[in-house]
């Protein structure tokens, strides 16, 4: 029986840590022997740079751009640690263009190439998204069933739960029409006061759970460095196998919901409720 | 079937009724506002709701804000380089479609013309994602090393301003680079206004910003005017310059028909500003009299009778024994001629009926050119006009500012330090003003329209079609948009937006065209030889091809 490709996509406020947590986690399936192609889909084009052992990778738009309608799959595609296929969507320098636009076309292009074809033999396509949905283009991965299963980065400060309750807004418009569902919350943890039984309430509000806790650890900055996953880096650090566990709950996970937002007060008064407590 | 039982037939009320009886209820009460049964008051004039969003659904006559920058105001100058910042579409279909007719000026066909051609930056997706400024400039650069013009302006079209190119610092650039081009662009994105007539505003704005005043040569004449809002549509601006002539009128600028950049840049060497088309112009009119003290008075060469009545006002102005005297010796020499066409098209044309749904003045000037012909206009209307362009000029102080209008930038001028003169004393305009000729001074639509007519406002598809069904009128008159649909209802339909193929329709000679175009449509035979599908065969029948 042909494979069936799960079609993933990271989203989380700027900076949480959405294309460093989605690279270790892709480390850990590829590890695990999944198939996985990433799509970075932020014009800094920074999100494969741990696969590829730096910015190695020419973006799509840019291809297009230069190449004209002549563009082939290998162009844009790059081969990274454990036979991850890496695409970067790209964009225009800042302040210039339309970012959203180059999302659209890039993904389009991807389809039209075959990227996602059986023959391809995929487990995962993981789309990295930048920051907030800010407009229709960055909505691109979850409309039109692009990406069925939606895991938000989330810390425990209250900007970046913020952020995640807007995209379950998103996620639940989305969902109404397609296939898209929320997968679970990632906590990336902050050292929050109370920051895991938190996220936990939080994600059981939203009607979903957190399928795993982060913790921070200086590994993950000295893998960065050395343009690596932590597992690529050292294969026997405790945050490798925290990144394990990350890669085979998302594998193992069965929970696809619906989310259902919170209103902006009950979100404060959970900020509120946990925040205050002694912390253990 | 006569003229009499047609009147009689329908009754002002019920049409509005059934005009809108079909829509859904907050549609029929905002429709309603724009849809007025003229009272002919004494005194005061019944207010009607005007530039105003069109509720989305209905197929409005209306064109967009970019229409009204770059077809309307920009289109008939010949040597500025209209360069459109967008993708092609919106390029070509702007491209000299309004028949603005220009001369080959003094250099004769070797001088410069950009009219034929079609400039634009072609935006293609890879610009829209990456920003379109780098085009824009190569685009500037080859137009410059192609034809080195005095001018070239830059057209925003939606996407630019969907992706914030930043046109007016690449213009800027581009100006300081050639030293002797001048370079400036116009935010006139499409989706801007509630019509054309935002297109028309930023238009005004620009031109005033960055031509008028430009060029400071005083030009020889001794009754030298501005003509604003002529566009020489199928020649009009050349009619109405014969004349200008004829009575030894000089014409500095005229906005814009048949115009040039150096006309723009020494408007303000003029000593009177004659406003035709109100809507479209006003702003330029009233930003001269207030930066460099030239007063403006409303004029109208559509129609012989209106002619000859701006021809005296220009003349009382100027107060010269020999213009005044001029000016009545030419109309004495153009009338008879205008007369005799006249009376002989009467005889076929009297007591016809005509409805005009076009621009902020033409639906109104016209009507002129039907009474002269015996004709009755039983319905008009504007596309984009403001309140003002149906109540007269004193509602302005009353308009309500909606979001929209503030979208659109309100230039603020003052006096120019060294160039500010006042052409006249206050003295001398109130003397004037006692003898009868009003400044600044627009009456609008409705005051000129007979008791039990149907005023409206932004008129669509639908509702024309049911007027049409309604009051049967003799001639519609109306843009290119409309024409098929209403010649499919059996009624003969006059463009005047761009005037079919015909024109020119304005000054002496083109109320003599006038009078015979609108004779050959309305008495032609040819409309009773058209037969709808309905009325051939009412019922079909068919046959289920089993049986």
């Amino acid at each position: 029986m042909a494979k069936v490709m799960r079609k993933v996509a990271i989203y989380g406020k700027g900076g949480i840590g959405k294309s460093t947590t989605t690279q270790n986690t892709v480390a850990g399936l590829a590890e695990m022997g999944r198939k996985v192609m990433i799509v970075g889909c932020d014009p800094k084009a920074d999100s494969t740079r741990l696969m590829l052992g730096g910015l190695a990778q020419k973006s799509v738009l840019d291809t297009l751009r230069e190449e004209g309608e002549d563009v082939e799959l290998d162009d844009i595609r790059k081969e990274g640690y454990g036979g991850v296929l890496c695409v970067e969507s790209g964009g225009p320098e800042p302040g210039v263009g339309c970012a959203g636009r180059g999302i659209i076309t890039s993904i389009n292009m991807l389809e039209s190439l075959g990227a996602y074809e059986e023959s391809e033999g995929l487990d995962y396509a993981f789309y990295d998204v930048l920051g907030d949905v800010v407009c229709g283009g960055f909505a691109m991965p979850i409309r039109d069933g692009k990406a069925q299963e939606i895991y938000i980065v989330v810390s425990g400060e209250m900007m970046a739960m913020y952020a995640a309750n807007n995209i379950s807004k998103g996620i639940n418009k989305f969902a109404q029409n397609g296939s898209v569902r929320l997968g679970g919350l990632i906590c990336n943890s902050r050292m929050v006061d109370n920051e895991k039984e938190m996220i936990e309430k939080f994600a059981e509000k939203l009607g979903t759970h957190m399928i795993h806790f982060v913790p921070r650890h200086n590994d993950v900055q000295r893998a960065e460095i050395n343009r690596k996953t932590v597992i690529d880096w050292n294969s026997e650090a405790e945050q490798a196998d925290e990144y394990r566990a990350l890669a085979r709950a998302i594998d193992e996970n069965e929970k696809f919901v619906i989310p259902q937002p919170m209103e902006i007060e009950e979100l404060e008064s959970l900020l509120m409720e946990f925040g205050l407590m002694e912390a253990v | 079937m006569t003229v009499e039982e047609k009147l009689v037939q329908w009754d002002p009320v019920d049409i509005k009724a059934k005009l809108i009886a079909k829509y859904p209820p907050k549609v029929a009460r905002k429709r309603a506002k724009q849809i007025m049964i003229n009272e002919a008051l004494e005194n005061e004039t019944p207010e009607i709701t005007a530039n105003v969003r069109t509720i989305p659904g209905i197929i409005t006559m209306r064109g967009c804000t970019y229409a009204g920058c770059k077809g309307v105001i920009m289109g008939p100058t010949r040597d500025i380089v209209n360069l459109v910042h967008g993708p092609i579409g919106c390029s070509f279909y702007a491209w000299l479609t309004r028949r603005n007719q220009t001369d080959p000026g003094p250099e004769g066909p070797d001088g410069e013309n950009f009219m034929p051609y079609a400039f634009s930056t072609d935006m293609q997706e890879q610009d829209i994602i990456f920003g379109g400024e780098k085009k824009l400039e190569a685009a500037i650069q080859e137009a410059y090393d192609l034809f080195h013009p005095k001018s070239i302006a830059i057209f925003a079209t939606c996407p630019v301003g969907l992706i914030g190119d930043d046109i007016h610092t690449v213009t800027r650039l581009m100006k300081e680079k050639f030293g002797d081009c001048n370079v400036y662009a116009f935010s006139c994105e499409g989706y801007k206004g509630v019509s054309q007539s935002a297109g028309h505003h930023i238009a005004n704005n620009q031109v005033f910003r960055h031509i008028v005043g430009e060029n400071d040569e005083v030009k020889p004449g001794k009754f030298k005017i501005n003509l604003l809002g002529e566009y020489n549509i199928g020649g009009d601006g050349f009619e109405i310059d014969r004349i200008f002539d004829k009575c030894g009128i000089t014409c500095i600028s005229t906005f814009s028909g048949n115009s040039t950049y150096d006309q723009f840049a020494s408007a303000h060497t003029a000593d009177l500003n004659a406003v035709m088309c109100h809507r479209s112009i006003n702003y330029v009119a009233d930003m001269l009299e207030t930066k460099y003290g030239i007063p403006w008075i409303k004029v109208n060469f559509i129609g012989a009778e209106a002619t000859a009545k701006s021809l005296r006002k220009i003349a009382q102005y100027f107060d010269d024994k020999d213009l005044i005297k001029k000016v009545e010796e030419v109309i004495a020499e153009e009338m008879p001629a205008v007369e005799a066409v006249a009376a002989d098209v009467k005889t076929r044309t009297d007591g016809k009926t005509a409805m005009l749904f076009v621009g902020a003045s033409r639906a109104h000037h016209y009507q002129g050119l039907f009474t002269e012909m015996g004709m009755k206009v039983i319905s008009a209307g504007y596309e984009f006009a403001h309140r003002d362009d149906y109540e007269g000029r004193q509602v302005i102080p009353d308009l309500k500012l909606d979001a929209d209008s503030r979208n659109i930038e309100e230039l603020v001028v003052e006096p120019d330090e060294t160039r500010f003169a006042p052409r006249k004393t206050a003295k001398e305009i109130a003397a004037l003003e006692a003898d009868g000729l009003d400044f600044k001074k627009y009456d609008g639509l409705i005051p000129d329209m007979a008791k039990d007519t149907l005023i409206i406002d932004d008129l669509n598809q639908y509702e024309a079609e049911k007027l049409v069904e309604l009051m049967k009128p003799d001639i519609f008159c109306a843009g290119i948009k409309e024409k098929f649909s209403i010649m499919k209802l059996g009624v003969p339909m006059k463009q005047l937006h761009s005037y079919d193929s015909g024109g020119p329709y304005a000054g002496f000679k083109g109320a003599m065209n006038f009078y015979a175009e609108i004779d050959r449509l309305t008495n032609s035979k040819v409309w009773s030889y058209l037969k709808a599908p309905w009325q051939e065969s009412p019922e079909l029948t068919a046959a289920y091809v089993w049986e």
